[in-house]
């Protein structure tokens, strides 16, 4: 098997040849190799480090704590709870459905969102964890936890979450936390990355939205050292971020709870101020809901029945809404015309039912006349036709001026949602807005707060407010921000006589302390909480003719949603005011009927601090009330158990 | 005075032969396990399992493997070279019908113990058969045309079989190796330069396929392709790895981040960190010193082999020996362009460094070849 070597020296040159050119070839790709090792690891070396350190350091924010929000009292509005989640990881469970099947054995899980969970997991990578079950109970958490070692890749955790203890009694001032939406992220210019944070809640109306800001906080941070799949590895530092700022509100928790109870299921809203210094003590708007439902996700269900429900439970009646304010706006028009000194309060208009202003007849609420009246009568007994003569002689330049110094036809700064300005219309708006030049006709309607003004619950109670004190006082809404007391502001002075604002106060008086005011059903009969008020009943929409002759003369003929709103301001007690109280009932018929007795209710809650004795209402009325105070008790909230004072 | 200078008038027999190996080459080899063996402990987070320890088990059964090809005298090896060609390319033709399909590619057959990989056993195969062939061809007809198919037949049988797996590298590998033996036996250049040519053309004309039915390249070797030619443009899908290999190697600098401190391997950002991509982490570690020294270790290599080479009369061993030490040098310079974006991404495993059974095994039986023609060599 051996054969010869087989070598001719001609061969082996060429071998020999052959092979330094080859290995010459070897050795100049080996250099080509040093070099770019020497280009990739000298000379860029650094730049090539500085990409390996981005590579491994990942920045993991920490969520801040949200700011809670109290009454002024302490009583707490809006708190933080821990929120109980049972989380996945699909690479240490292994066997996926059978854990899970362990754990539904154990704790109750929804299979939708079980199955919402399953296709997560396979979607995302195996090390995330993805939540299979959120706001799940201590019990439910306790249970997997115990049983930790039959599932493999099931974590219970906690987190923060909002919750507001007083459940609906603030929906409408406060409003409500929820998911960041992608909506919300577009809305926010330049977002901070916190809000990139799956399930980060933010608030989305009401002094939560309004304030969010402050109550958010500042999210920490750690730095992180994590793999190619951005699993964490170790943590190398750690920046704690900054608590939000607690929020005192100017609210009292205990008179909002009141007014809610009062309001029941009317669509109706109530605003007390105190007429000193500005203080919102309570912006009730009824009906309401649990914003916690809109934390937990709110059902499409619980939603629509929200959305689709006429008396709009969803809106804050308070301060989004504006109506025409009706005979309440009637002290304003008299003001302008003393003002001026077109007239002085003793002097008399004879009332027979009815005015004609340009070929136009304007009827008096009251179709017999009130026969000769003057300042006093006219707002006691709310003459429509003694309005419309001093609407005839002031104009409405000055009637919309006098409004515009009681807050009217502006949005007062409150940190709520939709603020609404309200109209207090003069000629240029209308030309601007209807393209009609204004008739004489229309401060006819105006003077009686008919026609184009419009004001919302807040610029009434303001509005009553001013009157009451003579002082230009500003709704202030928040208390203090972190403990620091944020200031009661004044607008301009109202730049009116005592002399004139006592004669409207007086008559106010008389409106709900004289046998024929038309809140004497709805007095006071505590001498040292004696009420100053003033009726309104706004049309919603004129009764037309065809309806006359049919009959419908009357209110309750008419379907609800064009029946006349009710309204009531007032202010308490006469001789040192403390308060002022708007009360506004939608489509609720008569403001002397029904809602000056709440008015009357709520500012007697509001100046005993609490239920008042039966000895402040008037003898005939003490046995409805007490029945009607039972009946409330069931739908008010225990109060003494709640309350702390931690701010 | 060494052993290398140290001539005797007659081959040398018996146990006695082991005095004759070629130990600086054997104890390199060992120094450059040596140095993969601590990369895989290193990238196993600094753990003998899951990789270290296999390799060392399979180093040692191919340092014995070495020793006992070499103890067989080198008339032996030439006379079964057409055996081993033949067998290797049943191996493969074996694989085309029934191999394990592994990454979308059918490349091995499981042999219970051993994953075994015939395009690697081809590697030295084709060697010993080129060589073998030009050893009996008659010097003088080395350039004639007929003599020139007949070996490119014998290269471009296994190459196409292989590339049909497909394996895009280790048909080149395959080729390439095929042809340096054709080069060193003498065959004129002309052919050499024709081919090239011929290659370049059809490189374009496998690119005119992309997208048609009679597509030539599986789309995950076009990718890789257009990656290598633009990695920046597909930075987390196939550029990836090139990206992040080279982070590796230039976050290395000067002298490493230390051994066990490369944060690129350690955290997983580095593709095939313990097989191909095992010269970043090393590079990552022990930076521009240490990858120049594995560098030089190989090209030492080269120079041992070489210089046995230049020193042997018999033609077939000193093909045999150029054409393994070119193979030899093929890997890894192949590998080390390839992690640092010089060719695309194709494959090639490190040799003797990256983790693999047949791989080293294969390796290891060559360069037994190796010893023993430079035993056998005559005096």
């Amino acid at each position: 098997m051996r054969r010869p070597f087989r070598n001719g020296n001609s061969s082996a040159k060429t071998v020999s040849r052959r092979g330094l050119i080859l290995g010459g070839a070897q050795a100049v790709f080996m250099g080509i190799l040093a070099l770019r090792m020497r280009h990739l690891q000298v000379e860029q070396a650094d730049q090539f480090r500085l990409l390996a350190e981005e590579n491994r350091i990942n920045i993991r924010l920490l969520p801040p704590i949200r700011g809670q929000i109290f009454d002024r009292n302490g009583t707490i509005i809006a708190e933080n709870e821990p929120s109980y989640r049972i989380t996945m990881v699909r690479e240490d469970a292994g066997d996926v459905t059978s854990v899970l099947n362990k754990l539904t054995r154990l704790i109750e899980l929804d299979p939708d969102a079980l199955n919402r969970a399953i296709a997560e997991m396979n979607r995302s990578a195996p090390f995330l964890p993805v939540t299979i079950a959120d706001r799940v109970t201590w019990e439910d958490i306790t249970r997997a936890a115990v049983n930790a070692p039959v599932l493999p890749g099931v974590t219970p955790e906690v987190g923060q979450s909002r919750r507001y203890p007083m459940g609906r009694i603030f929906a409408h001032v406060v409003g409500y936390v929820g998911p960041v939406s992608s909506r919300d992220l577009e809305r926010i210019r330049d977002p901070e990355p916190i809000l990139r944070i799956p399930r980060f809640q933010i608030g989305k109306v009401g002094i939560e939205a309004e304030f969010e800001t402050a109550l958010r906080g500042r999210a920490g941070s750690k730095r992180v050292e994590v793999n190619s799949l951005g699993r964490m590895m170790r943590e190398l530092d750690r920046k704690e971020g900054e608590t939000g700022a607690n929020l005192q509100l100017t609210v009292n928790a205990q008179l909002q709870d009141y007014i809610q109870a009062r309001l029941g299921e009317l669509s109706a809203s109530a605003v007390v101020i105190n007429c000193q210094t500005g203080d919102l003590l309570a912006i009730a708007s009824s009906p309401s809901y649990d914003p916690n439902k809109f934390v937990h996700r709110i059902s499409f269900a619980d939603f629509s029945a929200l959305r689709e429900d006429k008396r709009r439970p969803l809106a804050s009646k308070t301060v989004q809404d504006a109506y025409p304010p009706g005979s309440v706006f009637k002290m304003l028009t008299a003001l302008a015309a003393l003002d001026e000194g077109l007239i002085t309060a003793a002097e008399t208009v004879r009332c027979n039912g009815h005015l004609e202003v340009s070929g136009r007849r304007f009827h008096c609420w009251k179709r017999a006349g009130h026969g000769k009246v003057d300042l006093e009568a006219s707002l006691r007994e709310s003459c429509d036709v003694y309005f419309y003569e001093l609407a005839l002689k002031v104009g409405i330049e000055k009637i919309t001026d006098i409004a515009r110094r009681f807050g009217l036809g502006t949005a007062h700064d409150i940190p709520m949602s939709g603020v609404a300005s309200g109209l207090t219309p003069d000629k240029n708006w209308k030309r601007l807005n209807r393209g009609h030049d204004w008739v004489i006709g229309d401060t006819v309607n105006a003077a009686i707060g008919q026609g184009y003004v419009l004001t919302s619950p807040l610029q009434l109670a303001v509005m009553a407010a001013r009157l009451a004190s003579g002082k230009s006082v500003v709704p202030r809404l928040i208390k203090k921000i972190d403990g620091i007391e944020q200031p009661n502001r004044q607008d301009p002075p109202l730049g009116l006589q005592d002399a004139h604002m006592q004669q409207i106060r007086k008559a106010m008086y008389e409106v709900s302390n004289n046998r024929r005011g038309t809140a004497y059903q709805s007095r006071i009969i505590d001498a040292k909480f004696r009420l100053a008020g003033k009726t309104g009943t706004s049309q919603v929409r004129n009764i037309t003719e065809a309806e006359r002759k049919r009959g419908v003369t009357k209110n309750s003929d008419l379907p609800w949603n064009r029946r006349d709103h009710a309204l009531f301001v007032n202010f308490a007690p006469f001789d040192a005011p403390e308060i002022a109280v708007a009360v506004v009932v939608e489509h609720g018929g008569g403001g002397s009927k029904i809602a000056a007795p709440i008015a009357r209710d709520i500012t007697l809650q509001a100046l005993y601090d609490g239920d008042p004795p039966l000895s402040a209402y008037p003898a005939k009325d003490r046995s409805k009330i007490k029945a009607q105070r039972q009946e409330l008790e069931k739908l008010r909230q225990p109060f003494q158990s709640t309350r702390k004072s931690k701010v | 005075m060494s052993y290398l200078e140290y001539t005797v008038k007659t081959v040398p027999t018996g146990l006695r032969k082991i005095l004759f190996f070629n130990w600086p080459l054997a104890i390199l080899l060992t120094a450059i396990a040596a140095l993969g063996v601590l990369q895989l402990y290193s990238v196993a987070g600094g753990s003998f399992t899951p990789w270290a320890s296999p390799q060392i088990k399979r180093f040692i059964l191919g340092f014995l493997l070495m020793v006992m090809v070499g103890m067989l005298p080198i008339w032996f090896w030439r006379s079964v070279s057409s055996l081993a060609y033949l067998c290797a390319l049943g191996l493969l033709l074996f694989v085309e019908f029934f191999g394990a399909v592994g990454m979308g590619a059918k490349r091995w057959i499981d042999l219970g113990f051993i994953n075994l990989q015939p395009s690697e056993v081809m590697k030295i195969a084709l060697i010993m058969a080129i060589a073998s062939y030009y050893d009996w061809l008659p010097l003088e007809k080395t350039s004639k045309i007929i003599w020139v198919i007949l070996p490119a037949a014998i290269i471009l049988l296994p190459a196409a079989l292989v590339l049909r797996q497909p394996d895009l590298g280790t048909a080149i590998l395959l080729t390439l190796g095929g042809a340096v033996v054709m080069f060193l036996a003498g065959v004129h250049w002309a052919y050499f330069i024709t081919m090239i040519t011929a290659g370049i053309g059809l490189i374009s004309i496998v690119f005119q396929s992309q997208g048609t039915s009679w597509q030539m390249l599986k789309d995950y070797q076009f990718r890789r392709i257009e990656t290598f030619l633009d990695p920046t443009n597909d930075p987390l899908g196939a550029g990836y790895n090139i990206i992040q290999s080279k982070i590796a190697l230039g976050s290395g600098g000067w002298s490493g981040r230390g051994f066990m401190q490369g944060t690129q391997s350690r955290l997983n950002f580095l593709p095939e960190k313990h097989t191909d991509f095992i010269f970043t982490t090393l590079a990552e570690e022990f930076g521009f010193i240490g990858a120049i020294s594995l560098l030089s270790l190989y090209a030492l290599v080269l120079v041992f082999c070489i210089l046995s080479a230049l020193k042997n009369k018999d033609r077939f061993s000193s093909l045999l020996i150029f054409g393994i030490a070119s193979t030899f040098f093929l890997f890894f310079a192949v590998n080390m362009s390839m992690v640092m974006g010089l060719v695309p991404v194709v494959g090639v495993p490190l040799p003797l460094v990256s983790y693999g059974g047949s791989a080293m095994l294969i390796l290891m039986i060559g360069f037994g070849l190796v010893q023993s023609a430079h035993v056998h060599r005559p005096r």
